[in-house]
Protein backbone atom coordinates (compact mmCIF):
# COMPACT_ATOMS: atom_id res chain seq x y z
CA UNK A 1 0.00 0.00 0.00
CA UNK A 2 2.66 2.60 -0.12
CA UNK A 3 2.87 5.44 -2.02
CA UNK A 4 -0.86 4.41 -3.56
CA UNK A 5 -3.11 7.37 -4.01
CA UNK A 6 -6.45 5.69 -3.53
CA UNK A 7 -9.24 6.94 -6.19
CA UNK A 8 -12.46 5.81 -7.06
CA UNK A 9 -12.86 3.49 -10.11
CA UNK A 10 -13.85 5.80 -13.44
CA UNK A 11 -17.33 4.00 -13.22
CA UNK A 12 -18.12 4.68 -9.52
CA UNK A 13 -19.58 7.65 -8.30
CA UNK A 14 -19.79 8.83 -4.84
CA UNK A 15 -23.17 10.93 -4.18
CA UNK A 16 -25.37 12.23 -1.07
CA UNK A 17 -28.76 10.68 -1.41
CA UNK A 18 -30.69 13.40 -0.26
CA UNK A 19 -34.13 11.61 -0.22
CA UNK A 20 -32.80 8.94 1.84
CA UNK A 21 -30.56 10.99 3.53
CA UNK A 22 -27.29 8.00 3.12
CA UNK A 23 -24.56 8.56 1.19
CA UNK A 24 -24.35 6.28 -1.83
CA UNK A 25 -21.84 4.16 -4.27
CA UNK A 26 -22.94 4.26 -7.38
CA UNK A 27 -21.07 1.80 -10.15
CA UNK A 28 -23.49 0.13 -13.12
CA UNK A 29 -26.09 -2.27 -11.94
CA UNK A 30 -25.28 -1.75 -8.59
CA UNK A 31 -25.85 1.04 -5.33
CA UNK A 32 -23.63 0.60 -2.09
CA UNK A 33 -25.17 2.11 0.90
CA UNK A 34 -22.03 3.68 2.69
CA UNK A 35 -22.35 3.46 6.43
CA UNK A 36 -20.39 5.01 9.40
CA UNK A 37 -17.52 7.59 8.43
CA UNK A 38 -17.10 5.39 4.72
CA UNK A 39 -18.07 8.60 2.59
CA UNK A 40 -15.23 10.88 4.81
CA UNK A 41 -12.51 8.44 4.02
CA UNK A 42 -13.71 8.02 0.68
CA UNK A 43 -14.23 11.47 -0.14
CA UNK A 44 -10.33 11.43 0.62
CA UNK A 45 -9.42 9.35 -2.34
CA UNK A 46 -8.92 11.82 -4.99
CA UNK A 47 -5.94 10.06 -6.46
CA UNK A 48 -3.17 12.78 -5.15
CA UNK A 49 -3.46 12.46 -1.46
CA UNK A 50 -1.78 8.99 -0.49
CA UNK A 51 -2.77 6.91 2.42
CA UNK A 52 -0.57 7.92 5.17
CA UNK A 53 -2.33 11.37 4.36
CA UNK A 54 -5.48 10.37 4.16
CA UNK A 55 -4.91 8.84 7.30
CA UNK A 56 -3.31 12.04 8.86
CA UNK A 57 -6.57 13.91 7.93
CA UNK A 58 -8.65 11.44 9.29
CA UNK A 59 -6.71 11.50 12.78
CA UNK A 60 -6.83 15.18 12.85
CA UNK A 61 -10.85 15.09 12.19
CA UNK A 62 -11.84 12.18 14.64
CA UNK A 63 -9.57 12.27 17.34
CA UNK A 64 -9.27 9.29 19.51
CA UNK A 65 -10.54 7.15 16.28
CA UNK A 66 -8.45 4.46 15.57
CA UNK A 67 -7.47 5.48 11.87
CA UNK A 68 -4.43 4.44 11.37
CA UNK A 69 -5.31 0.87 11.65
CA UNK A 70 -8.78 1.02 10.10
CA UNK A 71 -8.66 3.28 7.31
CA UNK A 72 -5.48 1.38 5.48
CA UNK A 73 -7.77 -1.60 5.92
CA UNK A 74 -11.30 -0.41 4.44
CA UNK A 75 -9.43 1.10 1.88
CA UNK A 76 -7.73 -2.32 1.09
CA UNK A 77 -10.99 -4.00 1.32
CA UNK A 78 -12.69 -1.10 -1.12
CA UNK A 79 -9.97 -1.54 -3.57
CA UNK A 80 -10.67 -5.49 -3.94
CA UNK A 81 -14.08 -5.15 -4.30
CA UNK A 82 -12.78 -3.08 -7.42
CA UNK A 83 -13.71 0.18 -6.37
CA UNK A 84 -10.53 2.52 -5.60
CA UNK A 85 -7.89 2.30 -8.23
CA UNK B 1 -47.08 -18.66 10.28
CA UNK B 2 -48.40 -15.27 10.56
CA UNK B 3 -52.14 -15.08 10.09
CA UNK B 4 -53.56 -12.60 7.01
CA UNK B 5 -54.86 -10.43 9.75
CA UNK B 6 -51.57 -9.26 11.17
CA UNK B 7 -50.56 -8.42 7.51
CA UNK B 8 -50.09 -4.50 7.79
CA UNK B 9 -51.76 -2.52 5.04
CA UNK B 10 -50.21 -1.16 2.46
CA UNK B 11 -47.61 1.90 3.67
CA UNK B 12 -49.25 5.11 3.24
CA UNK B 13 -45.62 6.35 1.84
CA UNK B 14 -43.70 3.69 -0.38
CA UNK B 15 -40.06 3.29 -0.61
CA UNK B 16 -38.13 5.23 -3.05
CA UNK B 17 -37.68 4.09 -6.04
CA UNK B 18 -33.71 3.31 -6.99
CA UNK B 19 -34.40 2.97 -11.05
CA UNK B 20 -35.93 3.93 -13.88
CA UNK B 21 -36.17 1.83 -17.14
CA UNK B 22 -36.63 4.85 -19.71
CA UNK B 23 -37.88 3.83 -23.10
CA UNK B 24 -36.83 6.36 -25.27
CA UNK B 25 -38.22 4.86 -28.38
CA UNK B 26 -39.96 1.35 -29.80
CA UNK B 27 -38.28 1.83 -32.77
CA UNK B 28 -35.54 -0.80 -33.36
CA UNK B 29 -33.36 -2.14 -36.03
CA UNK B 30 -33.87 -5.71 -34.62
CA UNK B 31 -36.69 -7.77 -34.37
CA UNK B 32 -36.23 -10.47 -31.33
CA UNK B 33 -38.38 -12.48 -31.16
CA UNK B 34 -38.12 -12.06 -26.96
CA UNK B 35 -37.94 -8.58 -27.49
CA UNK B 36 -39.29 -7.26 -24.22
CA UNK B 37 -41.34 -4.17 -25.57
CA UNK B 38 -45.07 -4.74 -25.69
CA UNK B 39 -46.97 -6.58 -28.40
CA UNK B 40 -48.68 -3.00 -29.43
CA UNK B 41 -45.90 -1.00 -29.68
CA UNK B 42 -45.75 2.42 -29.66
CA UNK B 43 -45.55 4.75 -32.70
CA UNK B 44 -42.58 7.32 -33.06
CA UNK B 45 -45.07 10.34 -33.24
CA UNK B 46 -45.83 9.89 -30.03
CA UNK B 47 -43.12 9.51 -28.56
CA UNK B 48 -41.80 12.48 -25.30
CA UNK B 49 -39.63 14.79 -26.36
CA UNK B 50 -35.90 15.68 -25.04
CA UNK B 51 -37.73 18.79 -22.99
CA UNK B 52 -40.29 15.89 -21.36
CA UNK B 53 -37.60 13.49 -20.69
CA UNK B 54 -35.74 16.33 -19.04
CA UNK B 55 -38.54 16.71 -16.93
CA UNK B 56 -39.39 13.21 -15.91
CA UNK B 57 -35.57 12.45 -14.74
CA UNK B 58 -35.52 15.33 -13.09
CA UNK B 59 -38.72 14.71 -10.66
CA UNK B 60 -37.35 10.58 -10.57
CA UNK B 61 -34.40 12.43 -8.79
CA UNK B 62 -36.27 14.35 -6.55
CA UNK B 63 -38.09 11.45 -5.94
CA UNK B 64 -34.95 8.85 -5.11
CA UNK B 65 -33.99 7.74 -8.73
CA UNK B 66 -30.47 6.95 -8.54
CA UNK B 67 -29.96 4.73 -11.45
CA UNK B 68 -31.59 5.20 -15.23
CA UNK B 69 -31.19 2.88 -17.83
CA UNK B 70 -31.76 4.41 -21.10
CA UNK B 71 -33.32 1.68 -23.46
CA UNK B 72 -35.61 1.21 -26.30
CA UNK B 73 -36.37 -0.38 -28.67
CA UNK B 74 -32.68 1.34 -29.71
CA UNK B 75 -32.19 4.65 -28.13
CA UNK B 76 -29.56 5.34 -30.83
CA UNK B 77 -32.85 5.73 -33.51
CA UNK B 78 -33.28 9.27 -31.29
CA UNK B 79 -30.70 11.77 -32.75
CA UNK B 80 -31.17 13.80 -29.22
CA UNK B 81 -30.05 10.39 -26.61
CA UNK B 82 -26.99 13.15 -25.43
CA UNK B 83 -29.52 15.55 -24.85
CA UNK B 84 -31.49 13.27 -22.36
CA UNK B 85 -28.40 11.80 -20.68
CA UNK B 86 -27.18 15.48 -20.13
CA UNK B 87 -30.57 16.32 -18.24
CA UNK B 88 -30.20 12.82 -16.35
CA UNK B 89 -26.69 13.27 -15.67
CA UNK B 90 -27.38 17.57 -14.08
CA UNK B 91 -30.11 15.35 -12.28
CA UNK B 92 -27.62 13.16 -10.16
CA UNK B 93 -28.95 10.26 -12.02
CA UNK B 94 -26.48 7.26 -13.21
CA UNK B 95 -26.80 6.62 -16.61
CA UNK B 96 -26.43 3.60 -18.50
CA UNK B 97 -27.05 3.03 -22.34
CA UNK B 98 -29.04 -0.33 -23.00
CA UNK B 99 -28.19 -0.72 -26.93
CA UNK B 100 -28.27 -3.19 -29.60
CA UNK B 101 -24.77 -1.45 -30.65
CA UNK B 102 -26.51 -0.51 -34.19
CA UNK B 103 -25.39 3.05 -34.73
CA UNK B 104 -22.52 3.39 -32.11
CA UNK B 105 -19.89 5.49 -33.78
CA UNK B 106 -17.12 6.91 -32.20
CA UNK B 107 -18.22 10.43 -32.77
CA UNK B 108 -21.58 9.41 -30.94
CA UNK B 109 -20.41 8.09 -28.53
CA UNK B 110 -17.77 10.72 -27.65
CA UNK B 111 -21.08 13.16 -27.22
CA UNK B 112 -22.46 10.36 -25.15
CA UNK B 113 -19.40 10.83 -22.55
CA UNK B 114 -19.39 14.53 -22.97
CA UNK B 115 -22.81 14.38 -21.66
CA UNK B 116 -22.20 11.98 -18.62
CA UNK B 117 -22.84 8.77 -20.31
CA UNK B 118 -21.46 6.46 -17.50
CA UNK B 119 -21.88 3.09 -18.54
CA UNK B 120 -22.93 0.86 -21.17
CA UNK B 121 -24.74 -2.35 -21.97
CA UNK B 122 -24.63 -4.42 -24.97
CA UNK B 123 -27.08 -7.41 -26.36
CA UNK B 124 -25.73 -10.22 -28.28
CA UNK B 125 -27.90 -12.69 -29.61
CA UNK B 126 -25.61 -15.60 -30.33
CA UNK B 127 -21.25 -16.11 -30.08
CA UNK B 128 -21.69 -16.76 -33.45
CA UNK B 129 -22.16 -13.83 -36.19
CA UNK B 130 -24.54 -15.54 -38.29
CA UNK B 131 -26.76 -17.13 -35.99
CA UNK B 132 -26.59 -13.88 -34.10
CA UNK B 133 -28.16 -12.30 -37.14
CA UNK B 134 -30.86 -14.58 -37.27
CA UNK B 135 -32.23 -14.58 -33.79
CA UNK B 136 -31.77 -10.62 -34.24
CA UNK B 137 -33.62 -10.29 -37.65
CA UNK B 138 -31.05 -7.87 -38.46
CA UNK B 139 -27.49 -8.70 -39.58
CA UNK B 140 -26.25 -6.61 -36.58
CA UNK B 141 -23.13 -8.71 -35.21
CA UNK B 142 -20.21 -6.65 -36.60
CA UNK B 143 -21.64 -3.57 -35.49
CA UNK B 144 -21.90 -4.69 -32.13
CA UNK B 145 -18.27 -5.94 -32.36
CA UNK B 146 -17.56 -2.40 -33.09
CA UNK B 147 -19.21 -0.87 -30.53
CA UNK B 148 -17.72 -2.93 -27.70
CA UNK B 149 -14.87 -2.22 -28.56
CA UNK B 150 -15.65 1.61 -28.79
CA UNK B 151 -16.57 1.31 -25.91
CA UNK B 152 -13.94 -0.26 -24.08
CA UNK B 153 -11.43 2.71 -25.65
CA UNK B 154 -13.64 5.21 -24.29
CA UNK B 155 -12.94 3.55 -20.63
CA UNK B 156 -16.43 3.07 -20.04
CA UNK B 157 -17.61 -0.30 -17.84
CA UNK B 158 -18.82 -2.62 -20.73
CA UNK B 159 -21.80 -5.23 -20.02
CA UNK B 160 -22.83 -7.84 -22.40
CA UNK B 161 -26.46 -9.07 -21.77
CA UNK B 162 -27.69 -12.35 -24.23
CA UNK B 163 -30.90 -13.47 -23.63
CA UNK B 164 -31.36 -17.52 -23.35
CA UNK B 165 -33.35 -19.60 -25.43
CA UNK B 166 -33.53 -22.98 -27.38
CA UNK B 167 -31.17 -21.69 -29.82
CA UNK B 168 -28.34 -19.84 -27.87
CA UNK B 169 -28.35 -22.22 -24.46
CA UNK B 170 -26.11 -24.65 -26.04
CA UNK B 171 -23.50 -21.76 -26.87
CA UNK B 172 -23.55 -20.60 -22.97
CA UNK B 173 -19.51 -20.98 -22.99
CA UNK B 174 -18.90 -19.78 -26.36
CA UNK B 175 -21.24 -16.63 -25.20
CA UNK B 176 -18.90 -15.86 -22.20
CA UNK B 177 -15.73 -16.83 -24.41
CA UNK B 178 -17.12 -13.61 -26.29
CA UNK B 179 -17.36 -11.24 -23.96
CA UNK B 180 -13.89 -12.30 -22.65
CA UNK B 181 -12.94 -11.31 -25.64
CA UNK B 182 -14.76 -8.17 -25.55
CA UNK B 183 -14.01 -6.97 -22.75
CA UNK B 184 -16.95 -7.28 -21.01
CA UNK B 185 -16.78 -6.22 -17.11
CA UNK B 186 -19.62 -7.99 -16.60
CA UNK B 187 -22.09 -10.52 -18.73
CA UNK B 188 -25.61 -10.62 -18.10
CA UNK B 189 -27.20 -14.47 -19.13
CA UNK B 190 -31.06 -13.66 -19.02
CA UNK B 191 -32.96 -17.06 -19.76
CA UNK B 192 -36.43 -15.53 -21.64
CA UNK B 193 -38.68 -14.66 -19.46
CA UNK B 194 -42.44 -15.62 -21.62
CA UNK B 195 -44.65 -12.90 -21.75
CA UNK B 196 -45.43 -10.61 -24.47
CA UNK B 197 -43.31 -11.47 -27.67
CA UNK B 198 -41.38 -13.90 -26.32
CA UNK B 199 -44.66 -16.08 -25.07
CA UNK B 200 -45.81 -15.42 -28.56
CA UNK B 201 -42.56 -17.34 -29.51
CA UNK B 202 -42.68 -19.42 -26.67
CA UNK B 203 -42.81 -23.06 -28.29
CA UNK B 204 -39.79 -21.97 -30.78
CA UNK B 205 -38.04 -20.75 -27.79
CA UNK B 206 -38.72 -22.79 -24.46
CA UNK B 207 -35.50 -24.81 -23.69
CA UNK B 208 -35.44 -28.80 -22.67
CA UNK B 209 -34.61 -29.39 -19.06
CA UNK B 210 -31.78 -31.11 -20.57
CA UNK B 211 -30.15 -28.02 -22.09
CA UNK B 212 -30.65 -25.69 -19.03
CA UNK B 213 -28.79 -28.45 -16.60
CA UNK B 214 -25.90 -27.76 -18.92
CA UNK B 215 -26.09 -24.18 -19.26
CA UNK B 216 -26.45 -23.85 -15.63
CA UNK B 217 -23.10 -26.21 -15.21
CA UNK B 218 -21.13 -24.30 -17.32
CA UNK B 219 -22.46 -21.34 -15.77
CA UNK B 220 -20.81 -22.08 -12.47
CA UNK B 221 -17.58 -23.00 -13.62
CA UNK B 222 -16.81 -20.45 -15.44
CA UNK B 223 -18.04 -18.20 -12.58
CA UNK B 224 -15.63 -19.87 -10.78
CA UNK B 225 -12.75 -19.07 -13.30
CA UNK B 226 -13.58 -15.71 -13.87
CA UNK B 227 -14.31 -14.47 -10.13
CA UNK B 228 -12.71 -11.57 -9.16
CA UNK B 229 -12.46 -10.28 -13.00
CA UNK B 230 -15.54 -10.92 -14.89
CA UNK B 231 -19.44 -10.96 -12.78
CA UNK B 232 -21.28 -13.51 -14.68
CA UNK B 233 -24.97 -13.23 -13.77
CA UNK B 234 -27.64 -16.21 -14.61
CA UNK B 235 -31.12 -14.59 -14.73
CA UNK B 236 -32.75 -18.39 -13.66
CA UNK B 237 -35.59 -19.63 -16.15
CA UNK B 238 -38.87 -19.85 -14.29
CA UNK B 239 -40.42 -22.65 -15.84
CA UNK B 240 -38.49 -25.45 -14.71
CA UNK B 241 -37.65 -25.01 -11.15
CA UNK B 242 -40.93 -24.90 -8.85
CA UNK B 243 -39.70 -21.65 -7.41
CA UNK B 244 -41.80 -17.79 -9.00
CA UNK B 245 -39.03 -15.23 -9.45
CA UNK B 246 -39.61 -11.99 -7.15
CA UNK B 247 -40.48 -10.41 -10.35
CA UNK B 248 -38.74 -6.59 -10.24
CA UNK B 249 -38.03 -6.64 -6.37
CA UNK B 250 -42.16 -6.50 -6.14
CA UNK B 251 -44.55 -4.45 -7.22
CA UNK B 252 -43.71 -1.00 -7.32
CA UNK B 253 -40.88 -1.20 -4.87
CA UNK B 254 -37.58 -0.93 -6.31
CA UNK B 255 -38.03 0.40 -10.36
CA UNK B 256 -40.35 1.71 -12.27
CA UNK B 257 -40.69 2.04 -16.34
CA UNK B 258 -41.26 5.05 -18.63
CA UNK B 259 -42.99 3.77 -22.08
CA UNK B 260 -41.81 5.84 -25.39
CA UNK B 261 -44.98 7.75 -25.22
CA UNK B 262 -44.95 8.52 -21.42
CA UNK B 263 -47.03 5.68 -19.66
CA UNK B 264 -45.58 4.77 -16.46
CA UNK B 265 -45.56 0.73 -15.43
CA UNK B 266 -43.89 -1.28 -12.55
CA UNK B 267 -42.56 -3.26 -15.28
CA UNK B 268 -41.71 -3.22 -18.94
CA UNK B 269 -44.66 -5.92 -19.51
CA UNK B 270 -47.36 -4.79 -17.23
CA UNK B 271 -49.15 -2.40 -20.34
CA UNK B 272 -50.25 -6.30 -20.94
CA UNK B 273 -52.63 -6.28 -17.69
CA UNK B 274 -56.71 -5.33 -18.23
CA UNK B 275 -57.72 -2.17 -16.41
CA UNK B 276 -54.45 -1.04 -15.19
CA UNK B 277 -55.61 2.39 -16.38
CA UNK B 278 -51.69 3.46 -17.41
CA UNK B 279 -50.41 6.74 -15.34
CA UNK B 280 -48.69 8.83 -17.86
CA UNK B 281 -46.35 11.62 -17.12
CA UNK B 282 -48.24 13.77 -19.24
CA UNK B 283 -50.86 13.93 -16.98
CA UNK B 284 -49.50 13.69 -14.01
CA UNK B 285 -46.17 14.05 -11.45
CA UNK B 286 -44.21 11.06 -11.47
CA UNK B 287 -44.68 11.36 -7.37
CA UNK B 288 -48.02 11.01 -7.66
CA UNK B 289 -47.39 8.08 -9.78
CA UNK B 290 -45.14 6.09 -7.83
CA UNK B 291 -46.91 7.05 -4.49
CA UNK B 292 -50.60 7.00 -4.86
CA UNK B 293 -51.81 6.09 -8.44
CA UNK B 294 -54.11 3.09 -8.02
CA UNK B 295 -51.62 0.93 -10.95
CA UNK B 296 -48.69 1.29 -8.56
CA UNK B 297 -51.16 0.15 -5.44
CA UNK B 298 -53.07 -2.30 -7.26
CA UNK B 299 -50.26 -5.09 -5.92
CA UNK B 300 -48.27 -3.70 -3.60
CA UNK B 301 -46.97 -5.04 -0.29
CA UNK B 302 -49.13 -8.36 0.32
CA UNK B 303 -52.62 -7.20 1.02
CA UNK B 304 -53.86 -8.27 -2.51
CA UNK B 305 -52.72 -11.37 -2.16
CA UNK B 306 -54.73 -14.63 -2.28
CA UNK B 307 -54.07 -18.01 -0.70
CA UNK B 308 -51.86 -20.03 -1.35
CA UNK B 309 -49.81 -16.84 -1.37
CA UNK B 310 -51.56 -15.03 1.71
CA UNK B 311 -50.40 -17.15 3.98
CA UNK B 312 -46.94 -18.00 2.42
CA UNK B 313 -43.68 -17.59 4.32
CA UNK B 314 -42.16 -17.16 0.87
CA UNK B 315 -44.60 -14.06 0.62
CA UNK B 316 -42.02 -11.11 1.24
CA UNK B 317 -39.34 -12.85 -1.00
CA UNK B 318 -40.79 -13.48 -4.48
CA UNK B 319 -43.65 -11.23 -3.74
CA UNK B 320 -46.00 -13.70 -5.34
CA UNK B 321 -44.28 -13.81 -8.54
CA UNK B 322 -44.97 -12.30 -11.51
CA UNK B 323 -48.40 -10.79 -11.84
CA UNK B 324 -47.81 -10.17 -16.12
CA UNK B 325 -47.38 -14.57 -16.30
CA UNK B 326 -50.60 -14.90 -13.85
CA UNK B 327 -52.04 -13.01 -15.96
CA UNK B 328 -51.16 -14.50 -19.14
CA UNK B 329 -51.52 -17.94 -17.89
CA UNK B 330 -54.37 -17.66 -15.64
CA UNK B 331 -56.28 -14.75 -16.86
CA UNK B 332 -56.04 -12.78 -13.42
CA UNK B 333 -53.36 -11.05 -12.72
CA UNK B 334 -53.66 -11.42 -8.83
CA UNK B 335 -53.87 -15.79 -8.50
CA UNK B 336 -50.59 -17.15 -7.75
CA UNK B 337 -47.80 -16.90 -10.54
CA UNK B 338 -47.87 -20.62 -12.29
CA UNK B 339 -43.84 -20.87 -11.83
CA UNK B 340 -44.84 -21.54 -8.22
CA UNK B 341 -45.30 -24.83 -7.35
CA UNK B 342 -47.75 -24.08 -4.95
CA UNK B 343 -50.12 -22.36 -7.54
CA UNK B 344 -53.03 -24.67 -8.22
CA UNK B 345 -52.11 -23.54 -12.03
CA UNK B 346 -48.83 -24.76 -11.71
CA UNK B 347 -50.30 -27.94 -13.41
CA UNK B 348 -50.57 -25.37 -16.86
CA UNK B 349 -46.95 -24.51 -17.22
CA UNK B 350 -45.45 -27.90 -16.12
CA UNK B 351 -47.14 -29.58 -19.07
CA UNK B 352 -45.41 -26.57 -21.84
CA UNK B 353 -42.47 -26.99 -19.24
CA UNK B 354 -42.34 -30.99 -20.37
CA UNK B 355 -43.92 -30.81 -23.55
CA UNK B 356 -40.77 -32.80 -26.04
CA UNK B 357 -39.55 -30.55 -28.69
CA UNK B 358 -38.56 -31.24 -31.47
CA UNK B 359 -37.80 -30.49 -35.44
CA UNK B 360 -38.16 -26.14 -35.70
CA UNK B 361 -40.90 -23.54 -35.11
CA UNK B 362 -40.14 -20.58 -37.18
CA UNK B 363 -40.24 -17.16 -35.37
CA UNK B 364 -42.66 -14.65 -35.30
CA UNK B 365 -39.91 -11.37 -34.77
CA UNK B 366 -40.85 -8.34 -33.53
CA UNK B 367 -42.32 -5.70 -35.44
CA UNK B 368 -45.22 -3.54 -36.23
CA UNK B 369 -47.72 -5.76 -37.04
CA UNK B 370 -48.48 -6.22 -40.76
CA UNK B 371 -44.71 -5.70 -40.97
CA UNK B 372 -43.99 -9.04 -38.61
CA UNK B 373 -41.90 -11.68 -40.80
CA UNK B 374 -41.15 -14.97 -39.80
CA UNK B 375 -37.40 -16.79 -40.67
CA UNK B 376 -36.84 -19.77 -41.83
CA UNK B 377 -34.59 -21.36 -38.41
CA UNK B 378 -31.48 -23.16 -40.04
CA UNK B 379 -29.76 -23.76 -36.55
Amino acid sequence: MIGWRPALERSVVLRHDRVRRTDLLVLPERVVVLEGRAADVLRLCDGHRPVEEIVDVLAARFPGAPVTVEVPRFLHRVRQEGWLR
Amino acid sequence: MTTPASTPPPSPSPSPPWALLAELTHGCPLHCPYCSNPLELVRRSRELSAEEWGDVLRQAADLGVVHTHLSGGEPLLRPDLAAIVAAADAAGIYTQLVTSGVGLSATRLSALVSAGLRSVQLSVQHAEPVSSDRIAGHRSFAAKERAAALVREAGLPLGLNCVLHRDNLDAVDAVVDLGVAWGADRIELANTQFYGWALRNRTALLPTRDQLSHARGAVERRREQLAGTIELVWVVPDYFDGVPKPCMGGWGAVSLTVAPDGGVLPCPAAGSLPDLDVPNVRDRTLEWIWNSSPAFNRYRGTEWMSEPCRGCPRRETDFGGCRCQAHALTGEAARTDPACALSPDHALLRAVAETPRSGTTPYVYRGPGPRTRRSSRTV
